[in-house]
């Protein structure tokens, strides 16, 4: 089993192929929209502004296949922006298009609190979760955001708390995502991917 | 349930070789930021910084080689500047693996870098470093590597580079830099009280009463080190069990 990366022109993208490398599993990166209808398994990691995501998934023409290739229940992982561009909209660019797979919408985290959303934080588990098997509880990941999956039609497996609660980790069918890094989360992050490789093989 | 505060270690480099906190311990190759870059990645640090504090422009390949050699080793975030004038040279410092550019003495010239950069790569990936020295009554921004005052007020700039899109602060007191009788926390206080990004409070530190001191009454975010760490004078995980022993809120890794 491959795994296919979208890479969208997004400086995580290096790292995510790094993470993968030290967990001993192949992986291409790729923007051809053919690799990516043959993928076995798709990673779509992404930083920066939802605005360049978004515009990449038309410009490149990636958007069609990548969601077909999610109806056909190709296991899918997304990173952050990766996480975000699932929904319909996100207010950091509400006139673009998301893939709209998933319930809810993503809006900026609230003025009360520090922001970006930077460093490490922990998780509150919602239910059983694939991702998070072997995670021990208290474990902390890096999260670099502004943005979130506030309301809770998304039905999170954990969420995280910064201002307000939002989807930290998301499981729907084949649908995996993440609003942390696992790539630069330490040994706990290595452990996400990890499950993410196994549940995709 | 909240933000870890972020201990982050900082390698100066001249490109290719760490050139300040001299008496390294336990690295066959002592200046080696790869060397030492493994080491705080196992040993618990959250975040890594490395600045080329010569900026030369015909040494910068070097401090790309540099930053890709260092990226390899991290499972954490990483950041980079040190003379970064242009948009060019922050993309040249994100595909050689940095998570964050930081700049300074440019930006200070031209606030728009910053503004060019936060839009290409989002807000937080772009650190905006201000030295600081004590003025009067007020705290002056320092450029040239501390040596030239800007004459700019540093609550002023502070507000104004958040403004134009800087995601963070990595905030360096000129007084307290090299003398490590600890942060200063009239200073980051301030910063932190001026701004609604997150702040890494440096220059300074020595015990790690130094770190307790600037994360509860200093309001930083995150606190960066170089010398106290290159040193072993200071082992990252015994000061993170110190601080959570203290009720501050760390990253133990397991």
């Amino acid at each position: 089993m491959k795994v296919t990366i979208l890479d969208y022109g997004a400086g995580n993208v290096p790292s995510v192929e790094r993470a993968l490398q030290r967990l001993g599993a192949e992986s291409l990166r790729t923007s051809s929209p053919e690799c990516i209808s043959n993928a076995d398994a798709l990673l779509l990691p992404g930083v920066g502004h939802y605005a360049a995501l978004v515009r990449a998934l038309d410009e490149k023409k990636i958007r069609a296949p990548l969601v077909d290739a999610i109806h056909r229940g190709v296991p899918f992982l997304g990173i952050c922006l990766g996480l975000q561009v699932l929904f319909k909209s996100s207010e950091e660019a509400s006139q673009l298009q998301g893939l709209n797979l998933l319930l809810g919408a993503v809006s900026a985290l609230p003025p009360n609190v520090k922001l970006p959303h930077m460093g490490w934080n922990q998780l509150e588990k919602k239910r059983e979760s694939s991702l998070l098997a072997g995670v021990d509880a208290g474990a902390y990941f890096y999260f670099a955001h502004s943005y979130a999956a506030l309301d809770s039609n998304s039905a999170p497996a954990a969420t995280c708390f910064h201002g307000a609660e939002f989807a930290a980790v998301i499981e729907q069918r084949n649908i995996h995502a993440v609003q942390f890094h696992p790539e630069k989360s330490g040994a706990a992050g290595a452990r996400v991917l990890q499950n993410f490789l196994r549940l995709a093989a | 349930m909240s933000l870890a505060h972020r201990i982050i270690p900082c390698l100066d480099t001249d490109g290719e070789r760490v050139v300040k906190g001299v008496n390294f311990v336990g690295l066959r190759d002592a200046g080696d930021p790869v060397a030492l870059a493994a080491r705080y990645n196992a040993e618990g640090a959250d975040e890594l910084v490395v600045l080329d504090i010569a900026a030369s422009r015909d040494r910068r390949p070097t401090f790309l080689e540099t930053i890709r050699h260092v990226a390899a080793e991290l499972a954490i975030p990483l950041t980079a500047g040190g003379g970064i004038r242009t948009l060019e040279d922050g993309r040249a410092v994100v595909r050689a693996g940095a998570d964050k550019i930081t700049v300074n003495t440019a930006a200070v010239k031209r606030p728009a870098l910053i503004s060019e950069l936060s839009r290409e790569f989002g807000a937080q990936a772009v650190v905006l470093a201000i030295d600081a020295k004590r003025s009067a009554d007020h705290w002056d921004v320092m450029v040239r590597g501390g040596l030239e005052s800007a004459s700019r007020d540093a609550l002023e700039w502070a507000r104004l580079a958040v403004a134009y899109g800087a995601g963070e602060i990595l905030l360096t007191s000129v007084d307290r830099d090299g003398t490590q009788s600890g942060f200063d926390v009239a200073l980051t206080a301030a910063i932190s009280r001026a701004v609604t990004v997150p702040v890494i409070a440096s220059g300074g530190a020595k015990l790690p009463e130094h770190f307790v001191e600037i994360f509860q009454e200093g309001s930083a975010d995150a606190a960066l080190a170089a010398s106290i760490f290159h040193d072993g004078v200071q082992p990252i995980r015994a000061l993170k069990e110190f601080l959570a022993a203290r009720g501050i809120e760390v990253r133990l890794p397991c």
